[in-house]
């Protein structure tokens, strides 16, 4: 057993677990934030996304004890106008994927703030075209096939 | 003598019916609240994990389980040798709809029988999910092995002629199809092949189950509650009231959440056999290992023509799989019987049993892969004729059905693929192969048709109107993302006559009104169809308590003489002349009305299944009913790779009357978004030596991502079905039909090949 402090939304909390709980399982079963989903277990669907000291992760293929005095926001911390703009523009159906979705998207609009360049980026090019969005989501997938008003909703909010 | 007469002065309100209303569940699934079946919290929980068969067939010799017992936190390993006693699965009877849901005959871990790879042979429940899963990877099974049928490719051969049923015919014939074949001026004859697919919900397979003595409680991510709990019920042995299945969000289903597969029993008997609340979500590998995909498919397709394209024979024979332990038949050449008006028509669907997990029904079962095939073949005929595909399709389009000669109860294919070739830019097209380009991409242009078939289930839904203008619709249906609680609010706002934010419906839970299960496109309709007649006895209620009261302006008249509207019942001959809900519920006294459709009693239920087939009957004797469209497709291939980018996507449907127009669109996207998968990179491999998938993960097979996905425009006709509740089809499946085909046709008409074995891959067209 470990014993770790974490601060999880803003709060510090106290973990005691073996090693090799990830990430995700820590934020699920033991601190109930089941609003991280896990799809695969495996880093291929970004169902699991969260934000670490703001930048995106898949936490599945985290272990919690790497995590030592982190800052984790998960979709339970997250305020953003982008959640009201993923309804307006129907980016789900389910709802399973979404919380991977809306933290990624905040995740990759800091990273193309702060000039990370994707494989589609166009040299001088700085803006944030539809091209972009998708290959910089790519990472999150959605089975019901909501691409679109994700996409949609994401743009809304870049602007 | 005080007047209760109330003037309106507001303008109409506009009626909620057709709106694209923002979905009801948004704020809780974009806030992380939505709590999905793995989500319960229980003090005592336990975790569990599953222990997969490594053999075909066979037979287990021996289970070693000390090293699994001996993990920290391991509470108990079960087995055949150990596990509480299970009835064996009902058989299946179209009496009885529940008993559609067994997935499997295999009573699990109450046999020592092993009939594909994959199947549970244990479950490890452990006070900690990590410790399930190392137990169970420390399990050891010994097998004897028995000789297995698992190559689909090598079965061709041995396939039997499907049995007809009322889920589809398997054979239909009109004149001699083979004889005009033989000597049609202009003709194809042509072999497809698709691979199993997996519908890969992104929520895995999950269940939390707890026991009361002989009461058990199962959250379940589930496209079929009432039918569940009744199989869950007589598994167990106990009344079906003592079982109750809570269903409130559903991770995406597409099929794969319709039936009873292992997890969801093997957590149950786990509950029970440890005395704890307990919590199994299948990993990724065993949902592919425990829960049937779409069957592979070989399919002939052959047709002949006239010099003036008029079909005169039509051919379609299909081979698919299903399991020797369970599995659906699937009609793939459903579309064929209503789409060409071929003056001789063959379909033969044939079928092989395999030691594989049974097939089931996914998205659009049996057409999906069918469209793909036969409008794949009226494309290459089109090529060969030198015509228009989509002038080939109009020469050959049916007045009544080509087989049978029954009425369409809706049909508008002319105008759907009118309006797309005018929006899409048709006329643009360069017919030649090869012969559009953009920089250096080869550019195609494709057409399919849609095409899915329309049925309705029976649903028991009750209405309750409070004195506060409020009302709460209650249905025990399932939401995975349809906006089922969104359209019904919408259907009873208008027909009651209230705001639709007054509305709320409570679904996903089968303490509540039976509901019909989430399949076949067919539960908006269901549960509108007693919505509607919900709502039309409410009214009445109301309308016999104002009608007591000397006071009312309402006094004397009859339902149909008044109007739900603002809040109230209003006279159609005079406007202003009427009440509030609330006025008339507080003159009687009364907090609320309530109107019930559909019993609950086990009578009552065996009478609502006969009407249902009744209907059922009555229904496909008298119409072709069907939800239909246009799928037009724009794709890039890089000429040096092979790659295959579809840039561009229209689909037209006509889907009767759209309830949501946001909802709606999404929902059909979704499905085009599948049909690209299917297309392009969608396969389960099964290894045709032991049965065993060999990709089963997301990261070997590939659904779409973002970066495959064009933006997707969708156009409604928007013309009601006149034999439909509201005139609306259901949606759900129609729109993954003809996708498929129509990229294919794309990708011919960018290079010149043709590849009619999915998926399209580089390697095909290099």
């Amino acid at each position: 057993m470990v014993t770790l402090r974490m601060r999880v939304n803003g709060v510090t909390r106290s973990l005691e677990l073996e090693p090799w709980v990830s990430l995700l399982d820590a934020l699920r079963e033991r601190l109930g934030l089941t609003g991280t989903k896990k799809g695969c277990d495996q880093g291929a669907c970004g169902a699991c996304t969260v934000l670490v000291d703001g930048e995106r992760i898949n936490s599945c293929l985290a272990l919690a004890v790497q995590y030592e005095d982190r800052d984790i926001t998960t979709i339970e911390g997250v305020t953003h106008p982008i959640q009201q703009a993923f309804i307006e523009h129907d980016g789900f159906q389910c709802g399973y994927c979404t919380s991977g979705q809306i933290c990624s998207a905040i995740g990759m609009l800091a990273e193309h703030g702060a000039g990370m360049p994707s494989a589609v980026t166009e040299p001088g090019a700085s803006g944030l075209s539809e091209a972009e969005i998708r290959e910089r989501m790519s990472g999150n997938l959605c089975r019901c096939g909501a691409y679109n008003g994700i996409v949609d909703a994401i743009k809304e909010v870049a602007r | 003598m005080s007047t209760t007469t109330t003037e309106t002065k507001s303008p109409p309100r506009e009626r909620a019916v057709g709106r694209g209303i923002d979905r009801v569940d948004g704020p809780e699934k974009t806030t992380g609240k939505a709590r999905f079946a793995a989500e319960f919290p229980y003090p005592d929980l336990a975790y569990a994990a599953l222990v997969h068969a490594t053999v075909a067939r066979g037979r287990i010799t021996g289970i070693d389980v000390k090293a699994a017992e001996a993990v920290t936190g391991v509470l108990s390993v079960l087995t055949h040798l150990n596990a509480p006693v299970l009835k064996p699965a009902p058989a299946r009877s179209m009496l009885d709809l529940s008993t559609m849901v067994s997935a499997t005959s295999v009573n699990y871990l109450n046999t020592d029988e092993v009939h594909w790879d994959g199947q549970p042979v244990a479950v490890v429940v452990a006070e900690s999910l990590e410790a399930a899963q190392r137990g169970a990877g420390l399990v050891e099974v010994t097998y004897q092995e028995f000789p297995a049928v698992v190559d689909f490719a090598a079965e061709e051969a041995n396939a039997k002629p499907q049995p007809n049923s009322m889920l589809g015919a398997g054979s239909a014939k009109k004149g001699d199809a083979e004889a005009a074949l033989a000597v049609a001026p202009v003709s194809v004859d042509l072999r497809f092949t698709t691979p199993p697919h997996n519908h890969n919900a992104i929520e895995p397979h999950a269940t939390t189950a707890v026991w009361d003595g002989d009461r058990l409680t199962v959250h379940e991510g589930s496209q079929a509650i009432s039918w569940m709990r009744k199989h869950l019920a007589y598994r167990f042995g106990i009344p079906e009231r003592n079982v109750r299945m809570t269903s409130p969000y559903v991770g995406g289903g597409f099929g794969g959440k319709g039936s009873v597969w292992p997890g969801t029993i093997l957590t149950a008997l786990a509950a029970r056999a440890t005395g704890r609340a307990v919590r199994m979500m299948l990993t990724r590998e065993g949902v592919y290992r425990t829960v049937g995909g779409r069957t592979p498919s070989i399919q002939r397709v052959a047709l002949g023509a006239g010099q003036d394209g008029r079909l005169t024979a039509l051919i379609q024979t299909s081979v698919t799989r299903t399991g020797k332990v369970g599995g659906n038949s699937e009609s793939v050449a459903e579309a064929a019987r209503h789409l060409y008006d071929a003056e001789n028509i063959l379909i033969q669907q044939n079928l092989v049993e395999m030691d594989l997990l049974p097939n089931t029904f996914m998205r659009a079962p049996g057409v999906a892969i069918g469209t793909f095939a036969l409008e794949a073949a009226i494309d290459e005929l089109a090529g060969e004729l030198g015509v228009d595909p989509i002038e080939l399709r109009m020469r050959n389009e049916p007045a009544r059905s080509p087989l049978d000669g029954k009425r369409f109860a809706h049909r508008m294919l002319r105008e759907a693929y009118a309006l797309g070739a005018e929006r899409f830019g048709w006329a643009e097209r360069t017919p030649e192969p090869g012969s559009m380009r953009d920089g250096r991409w080869l550019v195609g242009m494709g057409v399919a048709t849609a095409y899915h078939s329309s049925v309705q289930f029976t649903a028991n839904v009750t209405v309750r109107l409070s004195a506060d203008g409020t009302v709460v619709v209650r249905c025990g249906f399932q939401e995975m993302g349809m906006g089922g609680a969104t359209v019904q609010a919408q259907i009873a706002a208008d027909e009651l006559g209230v705001p639709f934010e007054a509305v709320r419906v409570e679904y996903g839970d089968s303490d509540l009104p039976t509901g019909p299960m989430a399949g076949g496109s067919a539960q908006t309709a269901s549960i509108a169809a007693s919505l509607l007649s919900a709502c039309e006895k409410l009214k009445g209620s109301v309308l016999a308590l104002a009608r007591r009261s000397g006071d009312s302006p309402l006094r004397g008249q009859r339902l149909a003489a008044v109007e739900a509207r603002d809040g109230g019942l209003y006279r159609r001959d005079r406007p202003g002349a009427g009440e509030s809900y609330e006025a008339i519920l507080s003159r009687a006294g009364r907090p609320s009305v309530e109107a019930a459709i559909g019993s609950e009693s086990g009578l009552g239920a065996l009478a609502g299944q006969v009407r249902f087939m009744a209907k059922f009957i009555n229904d496909q004797r008298r119409w072709v009913k069907a939800a239909s469209g246009a799928q037009f497709c724009e794709v890039r291939v890089d000429p040096d790779t092979g790659e295959v980018r579809v840039s561009r996507w229209l689909g037209v449907f006509d889907v009767g009357r759209v309830i949501n127009a946001k909802t709606a669109a999404s929902q059909l996207r979704g499905g085009i978004v599948m049909g690209i998968g299917m297309a392009l990179s969608e396969e389960t491999l099964v290894d045709p030596r032991n049965g065993r998938v060999m990709n089963p993960g997301l990261g070997d097979y590939h659904i779409p991502v973002h970066a495959d996905v064009p933006p997707i425009d969708i156009l409604y006709l928007d013309e009601p079905d006149p034999t439909m509740p509201l005139g609306l089809i259901g949606i759900g499946e129609v729109s993954i039909t003809g996708v498929a085909g129509a990229i294919a046709n794309a990708v011919h008409h960018a290079t010149g090949k043709r590849v009619r074995d999915l998926p399209i891959t580089l390697d095909k067209l290099l």
